[in-house]
């Protein structure tokens, strides 16, 4: 069997655009409200830089820190949910994006992973993370997401 | 779109590739040597299924020091779904799927 009894889901979408267009897409609030649903996330992008995510209404969903940026490949974040008392009593997860390009289209995989075994973070998100990369890869490819509503 | 939808559907149209699918959406991130556990098909086969997986985006590999672990990727279904699903069609047919699900559980 595996190593650890651990929780970890991965993400992998392909869009038609250049690694630096979607790494900003990833970080700038103006890019990520329009494909995630209204959400922000905030952070000054440097090693142990904190980071956070909020709702379109101020309220904030999740906290961490950066724990490694290499723009425009690789970004791990510290990720722990603040808004619902039973993922937040779950402690951290960590959550990695990279980027790898090959010609026009970048590869774009999301690792999300929980030490605990049968997360409920984990799955939380799983329903989640499908649908903002849809809407990205939307965003990226014609210029508009597939779904723009605040959650 | 530039993921081949024919690539995913091609994919999905063998009753072999869903049954692998199954079992990493029960317990995800398995090695070769787990999802061929207890299966009626060859190493051989499986490892071609699972080449099929990962060319249609269904599944990801990644390296965990020494093993290979195999994990579902939803965004290519999620895809198919958003393309004839409307958001406001979605509770109701989760409301119907689970009356399914407790309906046909109910004569086991």
């Amino acid at each position: 069997m595996n190593e650890a009894p651990r929780s970890t889901f991965v993400y992998v979408t392909y869009i038609r655009a250049s690694a630096e267009k979607l790494w900003s897409a990833l970080l700038k609030p103006e890019f990520t409200k329009q494909y995630w649903y209204g959400m922000q996330m905030i952070s000054e992008w440097k090693p142990q830089a904190s980071w956070k995510l909020v709702f379109a209404d101020g309220r904030v969903g999740d906290t961490g820190e950066v724990l490694e940026i290499d723009p425009p490949r690789r970004l791990v974040i510290r990720w722990q949910n603040e808004f619902r008392p039973e993922l937040k009593a779950e402690g951290p997860s960590q959550c990695a994006f990279e980027l790898e390009p090959s010609g026009e289209i970048v590869k774009l995989t999301i690792t999300h992973t929980s030490q605990r075994p049968d997360s409920k973070l984990i799955l939380a998100v799983a329903g989640g993370w499908p649908k903002i990369l849809s809407n990205l890869k939307s965003l990226l490819e014609t210029g508009k997401p597939m779904s723009s509503e605040a959650l | 779109m530039f993921m081949q939808e024919d690539a995913v559907f091609r994919a999905l149209g063998d009753a072999s590739r869903r049954t692998l699918l199954d079992r990493l959406h029960r317990h995800n991130g398995q090695t070769l040597g787990e999802l061929c556990t207890g299966l009626d098909m060859s190493r051989q086969a499986v490892t071609k299924h699972l080449s099929i997986l990962e060319a249609a985006n269904l599944i990801a590999v990644q390296r965990h020091g020494r093993e290979k672990l195999h994990f579902i990727n939803p965004v290519p279904i999620n895809d198919i779904a958003e393309r004839w699903i409307s958001k406001f069609q979605r509770s109701h047919l989760r409301a119907l799927s689970a009356l399914k699900k407790a309906l046909e559980d109910d004569h086991e």
